[in-house]
This record gives C-alpha cells, sequence and structure tokens, in this order.
C-alpha cells in the first residue's frame, strides 16, 4: 500500500467524520471547530492533488477568515436561553432520508458512466497547480473576471454594512 | 488513484451538507452546512482538474486543468462574499426576532 494511498484513505476518513460532527453537534462553537478540521482535510487533498496555490488560499480563505467570522458572530449573541420551538424528529428523519437518497442517485449515476470510470487522477504530479501557472492564467486570459470579483467584494462590504447598520 | 474515489467522496461530503441543512434548524448551522457542500464541489473540481484518460494513446492531447483551479478560486471569491452578507442577514435576524431558529421566520406565511 502506498504512502499517498494511506494519505488518502486518512484524509477521507477524517472529512467524512468532522463532517457529520458538524451536523450533529448541539452547540454552534463545536460545529465551527468540526468545520475547521473538514477545511484542512480538504486542504490535504489539494496538497495530494499538488494544487499548492488552491490548498494555501483554502485554508488563508476559509479556515482563517471565515471560520473566524462565524465564531465571531457565533460567540457575539447569546445563545444560551433560547427558546425551544417544536423539535420535530420526524422532520430530522426524513431529511436524513433524502439526503440518503441523493447519495444513492448520485453514486449510482457516477457507477453507470462506464468511459469515466476508466480514467484515473494524477496524485502528486503535474505542476497546473502552482502560483506560477495559476498567476500566468489568471491575469491573462481571466484578467476581466478578476476585475469585476474585486467589484463583487466593494458591493459585498457595502452591503454588509448597510444590512448590519442599526437603524436609528 | 481512480476517479470515481473522488466522486464518491465528495458526493458524501455533499450529501452530508444537504441533509444538515434539511434537519438543522440553528440558521447558522444551516449556513454552515451550506459551506461543506461548496467545499465538496470544489474538491471534485480540484480532482477533475488532474483527471487523465488511460485510453488515450501517448502523444494524445493532455488537457490542460488550470481553467478548472481558477474556477474553484472563483468560487472561493464569491463563497467570501456571500458569507459577509449572510452573516450581516443573520446578525440583523437576531436582533429583530432575538432568536436565530429559522422556525421563527414564518411571517410570510399568513
Amino acid at each position: 500500500m502506498d504512502i499517498t494511498t494511506i494519505i488518502f484513505w486518512f484524509l477521507s476518513v477524517l472529512a467524512l467524520f468532522s463532517a457529520i460532527m458538524v451536523v450533529t453537534r448541539k452547540n454552534p462553537i463545536f460545529s465551527v471547530l468540526w468545520l475547521i478540521v473538514v477545511f484542512f482535510a480538504i486542504s490535504g487533498h489539494y496538497l495530494l492533488l499538488n494544487a499548492q496555490f488552491l490548498a494555501v488560499v483554502n485554508i488563508i480563505v476559509y479556515a482563517g477568515a471565515i471560520m473566524v467570522l462565524f465564531l465571531f458572530v457565533v460567540m457575539m449573541m447569546n445563545l444560551d436561553n433560547l427558546p425551544v420551538v417544536n423539535k420535530n424528529t420526524w422532520m430530522k428523519f426524513l431529511g436524513v432520508i433524502s439526503g440518503g437518497l441523493l447519495l444513492c442517485i448520485l453514486v449510482s449515476t457516477s457507477k453507470s458512466a462506464t468511459d469515466m470510470n476508466l480514467k484515473t487522477i494524477v496524485l502528486k504530479d503535474g505542476d497546473i497547480g502552482l502560483i506560477e501557472n495559476l498567476g500566468k492564467v489568471l491575469f491573462t486570459k481571466y484578467a476581466l473576471p478578476f476585475e469585476i470579483s474585486s467589484i463583487l467584494f466593494l458591493s459585498a462590504m457595502v452591503g454588509a454594512v448597510v444590512i448590519g447598520k442599526k437603524e436609528s | 488513484m481512480p476517479v470515481s474515489y473522488y466522486i464518491i467522496l465528495a458526493s458524501t461530503l455533499f450529501c452530508i451538507g444537504v441533509a444538515g441543512v434539511l434537519t438543522r434548524r440553528n440558521a447558522i448551522i444551516i449556513f454552515m452546512c451550506v459551506e461543506l457542500m461548496l467545499n465538496a464541489v470544489n474538491l471534485l473540481l480540484v480532482a477533475f482538474s488532474k483527471m487523465q484518460n488511460i485510453a488515450t494513446p501517448p502523444g494524445g492531447v493532455i488537457v490542460n486543468g488550470a481553467d478548472a483551479q481558477i474556477f474553484v478560486f472563483f468560487i472561493m471569491v464569491v463563497a467570501a462574499a456571500e458569507v459577509s452578507v449572510g452573516l450581516a442577514i443573520i446578525v440583523m435576524m437576531y436582533r429583530n426576532v432575538h432568536s436565530i431558529d429559522i422556525n421563527f421566520l414564518n411571517r410570510l406565511k399568513n
């Protein structure tokens, strides 16, 4: 058994277990912490695929910025004495059933694509994920979407301030 | 590594996110499950960008997969913008309703 295979299975099991913990924890703070574990496992997958730029961006943006924002919001709210509304276990059961059915559909559809299953994924090789190559593509072919995304960020920033502002 | 492993891993992560959105009533946890689904799709896109066809003979066309990784980068950009606005909406909802349970958001019902 190859070392990359062992790392792949370890990261997959870690990601799935942490994702289940995210969904099942009662306390939102534990959910946030488990979600950070999921993001680190996915970054490990990116490193395994030699997509180093995306691995670093994933850690910085998701585990660094977005999750800290979530933690801020969770800790800002006083979530201890919330009124408990109707806890519908029937709805939970139905939600899990529909998620499982969607998984069955996706897996069986991908199994039936026979020419897809002949293909394989190159691990730890290839240089398309390096910063040099991605930067060349990003600033030549995708320069216009890059600039448009900066406008998107500006509008998101203005929108967050306007929405979060206290009405006087 | 066969491509079906990555497909099954990413779709399992996605379906855990779907089940979380459907079962949980906490708005923040629902939002986190949406992030989980976005990350599952990102993982599958990166895996597809490194896909290589065994059936093509050596010297055949190898598709450059840099476009897929740029696409993942833009998904991350949009997700960051979405999170900032979405958390602002959740904070506003907490300020108005004093709860983040989505069962309280039923004013459109009647």
